[in-house]
């Protein structure tokens, strides 16, 4: 039997292997894994990113919309709808970033195993983040879905939408993996659901524009990427792209690749001793 | 790359390696030098350093000091090469535990670069070697805890390394499942497998290593086949007196006085080179001097 050990490494040998960052089969080792456990919950998770805005359009559209119809010059489910996209997005990066990130690290500890095969930090966390984003791109089509059995009307524009999620939810995944990486203990993560988070959602003109705010919120609401994730979804979707839309993408890319490097670094630190 | 790669060189080779963690020095100075095909055994007390020694192999631990290698790559520059070829089982159980045993491997495997067309058969391979395949489409957390040790073992093997970590293999395992193991990792040895396995077993040891290096305060204090530790460090014959806490503590002193070398062994006092007292030893059960008893006199530390 000794021919046999060593078998698939002396293949890799024989290429004369060497040591390359991002490697693409390395990516997708680990994103098999985020797939092989997706398939236990996807139910659940399609289930709720339904649930979600349908309660927010029922809520908002039939509860504020009769009150006023329209909204920054958009009929409100058309404003709704929109807005929830972003907020979508949001809840699906950030917190699989956060809790999931934690849990396998600290609690299965799973994160040893994949580092301790040929996988470094660098590829496993780019690999978790990618998976996240691509989830939130998809996920983020939801609310549009339920939009059009509200009234919204389709547009070609709405194509660019799981791109617009992808980019938002790989910077929020990438800040969600940070706080994991920060975080003493997993109630930490109240401290920014509670501070962070929920502002974050509320001032960013999903459900208000922020043109209403005080000059400061107002002030706060640009620098909030979901702010230019909602603007861009907004315009993607009811075709109206300006040219002030390539500002709001390249603030939501900078923040993505901002996040990323954040997060292999931070979390890198404690991963590896 | 190391040019090491065509002519025979070490498995593993550690020259004058230091980790700190603030204050404490967890590995001080270690120097240590795995041939190739054999199972070597990493012994010592816990809190010596082994387990963290087990992390640097795999570049999850960074040395402050010193030369590492592994298959003839440099750490931790080439790690990932090295990890390529290398299998690690854990101490701690860190499955995926949503998962079933079939999704993990195949995970593993593509972690592991099995190239896909070999893939499914590799994951049949080490179902077969962990004896899981009635399990293979269970969920984890249905698993009993031999059956998870079993599977972390299968893990480690799915690439068919040329080298396996094993990290206390089968600590807190019933004595059926640890034997279940051991003949798991005896049939690494015959396949040509190099293994590293650290324990603080001292049975586990001398079952299984060809090479035992006990380790001790972050160095390695004594090296060699287990025969040759027990000859070295406790002699051949070992005289276990029996009694009261009275007459053993007489036997202590009685020992101590004429520095005969002796421990507390469980209900007894045992003397060791009982072949050089030319009969002034006590009466007692005399027996062949273990791996037990040379540990002990090494590291001046009892085992649990």
């Amino acid at each position: 039997m000794s021919a046999q050990a060593g078998a698939y490494s002396q293949a890799e040998n024989t290429a004369q292997r060497r040591i390359h960052r991002l490697e693409p089969a390395a990516l997708a080792g680990v994103m098999s894994r985020d797939v092989a456990i997706f398939g236990r919950y996807w139910k659940a998770t399609t289930f709720s990113s339904i649930m979600q805005p349908t309660i927010y359009l029922l809520a908002f559209g039939l509860g504020l919309g009769s009150l006023l119809p329209h909204i920054a010059g958009l009929k409100y489910e058309q404003y709704v709808a929109t807005g929830v996209v972003a907020t979508a997005v949001l809840f699906s990066s950030a917190f699989p970033g956060m809790f999931n990130t934690f849990v396998r690290w600290q609690f299965q500890r799973t994160y040893d195993a994949v580092l301790a095969a040929p996988v470094d930090v660098e590829e496993l966390i780019t690999a978790e983040t990618l998976w996240i984003a691509i989830r939130a791109g998809v996920y983020g089509m939801a609310p549009l879905l339920v939009g059009f059995a509200f009234g919204l009307e389709p547009n070609a524009g709405m194509l660019l939408v799981p791109l617009i999620g992808f980019v938002t939810g790989f910077g929020f995944a990438g800040f969600g993996v940070t706080v994991a990486a920060v975080a003493k203990t997993i109630d930490n993560f109240n401290y920014i659901t509670s501070a962070v988070l929920t502002p974050m959602f509320l001032v960013a003109g999903t459900f208000f524009p922020i043109g209403q705010l005080p000059t400061v919120l107002r002030a706060i609401a640009k620098i909030n990427p979901l702010y230019h994730c909602v603007q861009l979804v907004r315009d993607a979707s009811l075709g109206m792209l300006q040219v002030a839309d390539l500002g709001h993408a390249a603030v939501l890319i900078v923040f993505a690749l901002l996040m990323w490097r954040v997060a292999i670094w931070r979390l890198g630190m404690r991963l590896i001793d | 790359m190391t040019s090491a790669q065509t002519e025979p060189q070490a498995a593993i080779s550690l020259r004058g390696v230091v980790k700190r963690f603030g204050a404490i020095t967890a590995v001080d100075g270690l120097d240590l030098e795995v041939t190739p095909g054999i199972c070597f055994g990493l012994l010592g007390p816990n809190g010596a350093g082994k387990s963290t020694t087990m992390r640097m192999l795999t570049a999850q631990t960074l040395a402050d000091d010193g030369e590492l290698s592994v298959l003839g790559y440099e750490l931790p520059r080439e790690s990932k090469q090295s990890r390529l070829q290398m299998g690690v089982v854990p101490q701690l159980d860190n499955l995926d535990v949503e998962l079933t045993c079939r999704q993990i491997l195949t995970v593993f495997a593509r972690l592991y670069r099995v190239p896909r067309g070999e893939r499914a058969a590799a994951v049949e391979q080490a179902l077969q070697i962990a004896n899981l395949a009635p399990r293979a489409d269970t969920i984890v957390r249905e698993l009993s805890g031999g059956m998870r040790r079993r599977l972390l073992v299968a893990r480690g093997l799915i690439h068919r390394p040329r080298l396996v970590l094993l990290d206390e293999p089968t600590v807190g395992l019933d004595p059926q499942v640890r034997q279940e193991l051991w003949s798991l990792i005896d049939g690494l040895r015959e396949e040509g497998v190099t293994a590293l396995m650290s324990t603080h077993y001292i049975e586990e040891a001398e079952r299984l290593a060809d090479t035992v290096a006990v380790m001790n305060h972050g160095k390695i204090i004594a090296q060699g086949t287990p025969a040759e530790l027990v000859r070295a460090h406790a002699g051949e014959l070992v005289v276990e007196v029996y009694g009261p806490p009275g007459r053993l503590a007489e036997v202590s002193e009685l020992a101590a006085s004429n520095g005969w070398p002796s421990r507390r062994s469980g209900p007894a006092v045992a003397i060791m080179r009982a072949e050089e007292l030319n009969g002034d030893a006590p009466e007692g059960v005399r027996r062949p001097a273990n791996l037990e008893d040379a540990f002990v006199a090494l590291t001046g530390q009892e085992i649990e």
